[in-house]
């Protein structure tokens, strides 16, 4: 593996009936990535089942009550490498009970890859997959148009879904779709390219991951760091070091940059980068820095220093996109514990504005009522000015967590509109 | 103009500084577990660079089984020098001694599951609000699912199906007295990438990963080291062999492969070729299919 190979994650929604557990053991097979004792498994767990040959779906298994009800619950990780990169893939279940889980692994994913059965199209579910994909602003999209063989490879058929598909997209706020006809069962345009479509001049879905841009995805533009914790060693070669740990959200940070430090307000310029290895002249997202000041300035962990030219709106209302992820419903007007990169506080959901059905994607003005897996525009109040940038243009300072100091429990996820 | 983008092994190790740092931000009194295992190693040496100048502000803790290599416990002993932090050990003989777990019996008996007690102990006495463990998702199906901040209840237990949501890089630590977490800095990494990694930054490890001659007793479809606590089966031959190990736990259960890997370089090889899971030398994970999964829940590694 090259020394300059990049990172990227992306995640899987869709059920067993799409095809989903068997195209990730695709392409974790005809990457090789698969090792022989995990082979040996299935192969005898297949037999054991009465099928005929090995099935790859079996691969994706996890715990024991999803063994045994043949469903996924709870978002599994898997990896595999290939010569251009290393993949992580978050495997979440498709189903609607499952929105939560689904949202939990789009959170970090580069790459959204949605499945579509051939044989049935768009449907209800697509649309929800592609709503989440395009609500936790995934910036790519891969439409996989599974399960072609049994349409006979037709072309029709592909540019029909393709064309249905950029209906609902177009109303959604997504950027990068590409679409891939293939049969995850018969290995055609998942790692290798089909031979029983020619008439798809496209790449494969492996090469497209192994291939497509990603160092963008990280916003470059607005320099924003979290303080995690200050560093104070007080040795003798460090006797009045004062570090300030933490990582890169976006942007970039120079020495000698004039820096404001919120939400105080106090400005200082940038004295040292400092990791274990070396002193660095620049850090960006998303990398793990020390940082010293020109002046003794006292800051702590939740504070955020930033470009003085670039601050982020210090606001205590804030308009939310909201996820509820527990099974206790919210309860009017109660506070949470809002968490907000390496910023705790205490928060109120002052309003519902309106919830969207999942399924018809409408919005519901009627209902204020938070459950799991409803997804709300709400507004809230923080009791002290949060530093927030919209989510839209920063995945890491535009989000939130809600947390219920009575179970301590995390209860809502929430993007900064 | 220096690109602005990451390698795959800096941004693993920028994340998993991200989380011990995390770590030492949301909890009163963390430790590192120390098992003298490669992962277990490379957890301590990304604590060093994300608390430097300062040392690592966290005791390294090891429940120690009674039975191990003795190149392991020497390891140990150098490394907490070296780095100037706190040891705590949990003794399983002591469990044993106390009448708190039994010694399992036959000649497949091993002291992996007593561990469980001894860590709970460990952790009740020294009041331990998060034990950092070296855990990857790509060791085993059921570390797939687990979290990088892992809540337990008051009886230390892991609920797969209950667990936390985590989104982002937003970590909730939040526990009540009593509880406590699991933090697994190293979640994404997989096998591979350690030993690149461990390459790259020339790390330090125990001798017993490097290829070197061994009394080892072929059992379980790999190589078992000869020593007091084995019980030999009649049918069963002690020979040398030239062996390294891929994991490292008890003596007694942990199994090598034959090699000539002695360089990392070669390791490194050696393990991109594979065709075995690491864990398939370990015969604790082939007890049953959910094998892992079960120890988890009552509060393993």
């Amino acid at each position: 593996m090259l020394d300059n190979n990049q990172l990227l994650r992306f995640t899987t929604a869709g059920s067993v009936d799409d095809g989903k557990s068997t195209l990730i053991g695709r392409l974790l097979y005809d990457s090789k990535s698969i090792f022989e004792d995990q082979l040996e498994a299935i192969e005898s767990t297949s037999k054991k089942k009465g099928y005929d040959g090995v099935d790859l779906a079996l691969f994706t298994d996890g715990l024991r009550d999803e063994r045994e009800q043949g469903i996924t619950i709870d978002v599994a990780y898997r990896y595999f490498t290939t010569p251009k990169r290393k993949f992580i893939i978050a495997d979440t279940p498709g189903h609607i009970q499952y929105t939560r889980n689904m949202v939990t692994g789009a959170s970090t994913a580069n790459v959204a890859t949605i499945l579509i059965d051939a044989r049935h199209g768009v449907v209800e579910q697509t649309k929800r997959h592609t709503f989440i994909a395009s609500l936790l602003q995934i910036p790519h999209i891969i439409v996989c148009v599974n399960k072609m063989d049994l349409v006979d490879f037709s072309e029709e058929v592909f540019t029909k879904i393709v064309s249905d598909f950029e209906d609902i997209a177009s109303k959604m706020l997504v950027k990068d779709v590409r679409f891939i006809p293939m049969s995850a069962l018969l290995g055609d345009n998942v790692v290798h390219r089909s031979e029983n479509m020619k008439w798809y001049q496209g790449a494969p879905m492996l090469h497209t991951l192994e291939t497509m841009h990603i160092s963008s995805d990280v916003n470059k533009v607005d320099a924003r760091f979290p303080v995690q914790t200050v560093l104070r060693p007080q040795n003798e070669s460090h006797r009045d070091y004062r570090g300030y740990a933490g990582r890169m959200a976006s942007g970039v940070l120079r020495v000698a940059d004039e820096i404001t430090v919120l939400p105080a307000g106090f400005t200082s310029k940038i004295k040292s980068i400092d990791t274990y290895k070396e002193s660095l002249e620049e850090a960006y997202a998303p990398m793990s820095v020390a940082i010293t000041l020109e002046d003794d300035i006292d800051i702590s962990r939740g504070d955020m220093i930033v470009r003085s030219n670039n601050l982020p709106t210090a606001s205590q209302d804030i308009e939310l996109m909201l996820c509820w992820l527990h099974n206790a419903p919210a309860k009017p007007r109660a506070k949470y514990t809002i968490k907000h990169t390496s910023n705790d506080q205490k928060a109120m959901i002052k309003e519902v504005v309106y919830k969207i059905d999942i399924e018809t994607l409408e919005r519901i003005t009627d209902d204020d009522t938070l459950q799991m897996n409803s997804i709300a525009k709400v507004k809230i109040r923080t009791t002290k000015p949060l530093l927030a940038d919209a989510y839209r243009e920063n995945r890491t300072t535009g989000s939130v967590i809600l947390v219920d100091d009575a179970t301590n429990e995390t209860v809502a996820a929430g993007m900064i509109v | 103009m220096s690109k602005y983008y990451l390698n795959y092994l800096d941004e693993l190790e920028s994340e998993a500084i991200f989380v011990l740092r995390e770590v030492w931000a949301q909890f009163q009194n963390p430790v590192i577990l120390f098992s003298g295992g490669k992962d277990s190693i490379l957890v301590t040496h990304l604590a060093k660079k994300a608390f430097y100048p300062s040392k690592i502000p966290f005791s390294l803790m090891h429940v120690d089984t009674g039975h191990n290599f003795p190149e392991t416990i020497q390891f140990r002993d150098q490394l907490i020098k070296d780095l100037g932090v706190n040891l705590i050990v949990g003794s399983v003989q002591e469990s044993i001694d106390q009448g708190k777990v039994a010694e399992e019996k036959g000649k497949n008996a091993t002291r992996n599951a007593l561990q469980i007690t001894t860590l709970l102990d460990a952790i009740e006495l020294h009041k331990i609000d998060c034990a950092i463990g070296g855990g990857r998702r790509d060791e085993e199906k059921a570390r797939a699912k687990e979290r990088f901040f892992s809540h337990r209840d008051d009886f230390g237990q892991w609920d797969p199906k209950n667990q936390r949501p985590e989104l982002w890089n937003i970590f909730n630590g939040k526990h009540f007295e009593g509880e406590h977490f699991r933090a697994f800095p190293i979640s994404n990494w997989t096998e591979m990438d350690v030993w690149n990694y461990i390459k790259r930054e020339n790390i330090s490890i125990p001798s017993l990963y490097f290829a070197h001659q061994r009394e080892v007793v072929w059992r379980s479809n790999s190589w078992i080291p000869n020593s007091e606590f084995l019980m030999l089966e009649d049918h069963e031959e002690v020979v040398t062999k030239k062996i390294r190990f891929r994991t490292l736990g008890d003596i007694t259960i942990t199994g090598g492969i034959e090699s000539e890997a002695d360089t990392l370089e070669k390791i490194a090889l050696e393990v991109a070729a594979m065709r075995q899971t690491e864990r398939g030398n370990r015969t604790d994970d082939k007890r049953s299919e959910s094998a892992m999964e079960d120890r988890k829940r009552q509060g393993y590694f």
